[in-house]
């Protein structure tokens, strides 16, 4: 059997994966119960076994109906950026706002299709006086401004 | 009278200053976005979703929904200007404003673009205050039965009008109801599909699903693309339109504003597919059909009515059932569950302050756009100029601190991450990301309600069935599905979105 339509191949294994996930995980771990008292695992059971059906029937559609294929992932962006977006939670609380800022829009520029120190830089300084006037002075979040091992930060 | 006694206090409420001030903020925001190409209202709004937490609920709401009007004034200003549509929105409005502009003629493609959004705001605000209260006076006597029936019916809805595979979109939904569920059970308190991890206890925020699914992968999607942009500003000298602009335009935006304000109300539909109809429908209507795509002024000013007429009647459904019909209004319930309001029809009665401030700050909202749009031209077309390269780094900062800042835990900014991976495998795979929103927000509401239906029926099924308003909306979630299903109408529904991608 030949693949015809790639997309459709991918999205219903997609589907028919995560279908099966559902139904199998609620199915050993949470109580059935019955239509008048349903239990945890009913609903997900329920909706994962559509899911499932669903994939199933889109991945068989595939090998029949003739589709576009897959376009290439651009893996540099979408790893970068999602490395930043990360980097800036996870070093928000040790680190700072300004520290996490700095992390966030460094890694995403280099995702972009050119990347110049200065034009970068230039960015971070806008935004991070940004978020720390509009979001910390302004709108009062509780967001740490200095690295943790500053005792007395000097900025409030 | 009671409606204009009803708008008189909605208007109080709204143009005390502190409301004026958020109605403009909400419409800046708004436009601004919306000339944008790149985000759009749904990242927006998900991004403020936090930060609304500190205002009142009048006012949270008020800035959200001059966001997505907002965005329907400043799209089209892209779409005309640069050929790009500013908002998906606007994707019809390229087609005919851009070729006036090519002809020296983006002044009045700009301004009767304007002035159909503002009469089209004006129709439908009106057309909510008429056609909310009744509705929502129906919805009160909905039974757990009725409630899940009508949320399959939306559900259904949706996903025929959504772009693309229906098989793809209903799979979607039925993902974004399970990925809903996750977290604890309220009836057992069984933790459902948290991994032993603490923060997924009360559920994937929601808001953080929105931002991953457009915002991230929208903008890896948009990093794909390189720039070729031709503006046309120094052409915007002469604003009026002639007379024989008026003549041409004013049936077209009648025309497109009654669709609209139709469409918007469907579940499903929104300012999107208002001015993709209202595209089709003028150049069917017209008796130069080879004048569009060359520049025809009715090509913009009915799908312009239409988008913002779309825009605003999508409001119904959501403040007077509780249902989203679109990802917006998905978030719009977010909005009012952060702010401790449970949406339904009762929102009317127990807070009418609410419910008329927003409808009245619609029309001042649509009043200070068509003010401000006009004069402001210059400055959005010079923010257009602004390289891709210094906006995506700043998108990505809001939507980190309003992600970050729900509950101060990086926890919860790894996951935006991850529904950024997953978005952006979806558009990959041609599967759309709204269905799966609108599928999120209802997962527990449907399970809640299926519950208790079936409790109530003793675990007859059939209580779906027996009762007459349940039955009326399994019946056409069917007849929908079958209708679409049939091999013509599917061939027919994917010409139709081929022509308009």
């Amino acid at each position: 059997m030949k693949i015809k339509s790639p997309k459709d191949f991918w999205s219903g294994l997609m589907f028919l994966g995560f279908g099966l996930f559902f139904v199998i995980w609620a199915a050993i771990y949470y109580q059935m119960g019955t239509a008048v008292r349903m239990g945890p695992a009913y609903f997900p059971v329920l909706l994962g076994g559509l899911l499932a059906v669903l994939g199933l029937l889109i991945l068989l559609e595939s090998f029949v109906v003739e589709g576009p294929p897959v376009p290439a992932f651009a893996l540099r962006p979408l790893i970068l950026l999602s490395v930043g977006c990360v980097l800036y939670g996870y070093l928000m609380k040790p680190l700072g706002l300004f520290v996490a800022t700095l992390a966030l829009v460094v890694v995403s520029a280099f995702g972009g299709h050119e990347f110049k120190w200065k034009e970068v830089l230039i960015l971070y300084a806008i935004l991070m006086l940004g978020s720390w006037l509009v979001f910390v002075r302004g709108l009062t979040l509780p967001f740490p401004l200095c690295p943790d091992f500053i005792a007395n930060c000097p900025i409030r | 009278m009671e409606i204009f006694n009803n708008l008189v206090m909605g208007f109080g409420v709204a143009i005390t200053p502190i409301h004026l001030l958020y109605a403009l903020i909400g419409c800046l925001l708004g436009t601004l976005i919306g000339v944008l190409p790149g985000i759009g209202p749904v990242a927006t709004i998900a991004m403020l979703l936090p930060i609304t937490f500190n205002l009142s609920p009048v006012a949270a709401l008020i800035m959200l929904a001059g966001i997505y009007y907002g965005a329907q004034y400043g799209g089209s200003t892209t779409a005309i200007l640069v050929n790009i549509p500013g908002e998906s929105s606007s994707v019809v409005t390229c087609l005919d404003g851009y070729q006036m502009a090519r002809q020296g003629r983006a002044g009045p493609a700009l301004a009767v673009a304007a002035l159909g959004s503002f009469f089209a705001g004006c129709v439908s605000t009106l057309i909510i205050a008429l056609a909310a209260p009744p509705l929502a006076e129906v919805a009160l006597k909905f039974g757990p039965s009725e409630y899940f029936s009508l949320m399959v019916f939306g559900l259904v809805a949706a996903t025929v009008l959504a772009h693309g595979s229906l098989i793809k979109a209903i799979a979607m939904v039925v993902f974004g109801l399970l990925l809903g569920i996750v977290g604890t059970d309220v009836n057992s308190g069984v933790l459902r599909f948290t991994f032993n991890i603490p923060e997924l206890s009360d559920g994937i925020g929601f808001v953080i699903v929105a931002m991953g699914m457009f915002g991230t992968a929208e903008i890896v999607a948009n990093l794909e693309l390189k720039d070729k942009r031709e503006i046309f500003t120094k052409d915007v000298k002469n604003l009026w339109p002639t007379k024989e602009d008026f003549k041409r335009s004013w049936a077209a935006v009648m025309r497109g504003t009654a669709l609209g304000s139709f469409l918007g109300i469907l579940p499903g539909g929104g300012a999107l597919l208002a001015s993709f109809g209202a595209y089709t429908l003028e150049k069917k209507m017209s008796r130069h059909p080879e004048q569009f795509g060359k520049g025809a002024i009715e090509g913009v000013a009915g799908p312009e009515s239409a988008n913002n007429a779309g825009a605003q009647t999508s409001f119904i459904p959501m403040l007077t059932l509780g249902i989203p019909s679109n990802a917006v209004m998905a978030l719009m319930i977010g909005a009012l569950m952060i702010q401790g309001i449970a949406p339904g029809p009762q929102v009317m009665n127990e807070k009418p302050q609410l419910f008329w401030g927003l409808i009245a700050s619609m029309w001042v909202g649509n009043l200070m756009l068509v003010v401000l749009n006009l004069p402001l031209i210059g400055m959005w077309v010079k923010l257009l100029t602004v390289p891709y390269r210094y906006l995506y780094p700043s998108i990505l900062v809001f939507m980190a601190i309003g992600v970050f800042s729900l509950s101060n835990n990086a926890f919860d900014v790894l996951i935006m991450a991850v529904f950024g991976v997953l978005g952006y495998i979806c558009v990959k795979l041609e599967c759309e990301p709204a269905p799966m929103i609108l599928g999120f927000i209802l997962g527990p509401l449907m399970e809640e309600n299926l519950r208790r239906a079936m409790l109530l029926s003793r675990g007859d099924p059939m209580t779906f069935i027996y009762k007459p308003i349940s039955a009326g909306f399994i019946i056409a979630a069917t007849i929908l599905l079958i209708v679409v299903a049939l091999p013509a109408i599917r061939k027919k529904r994917e010409e139709v979105f081929v022509e308009e991608a």
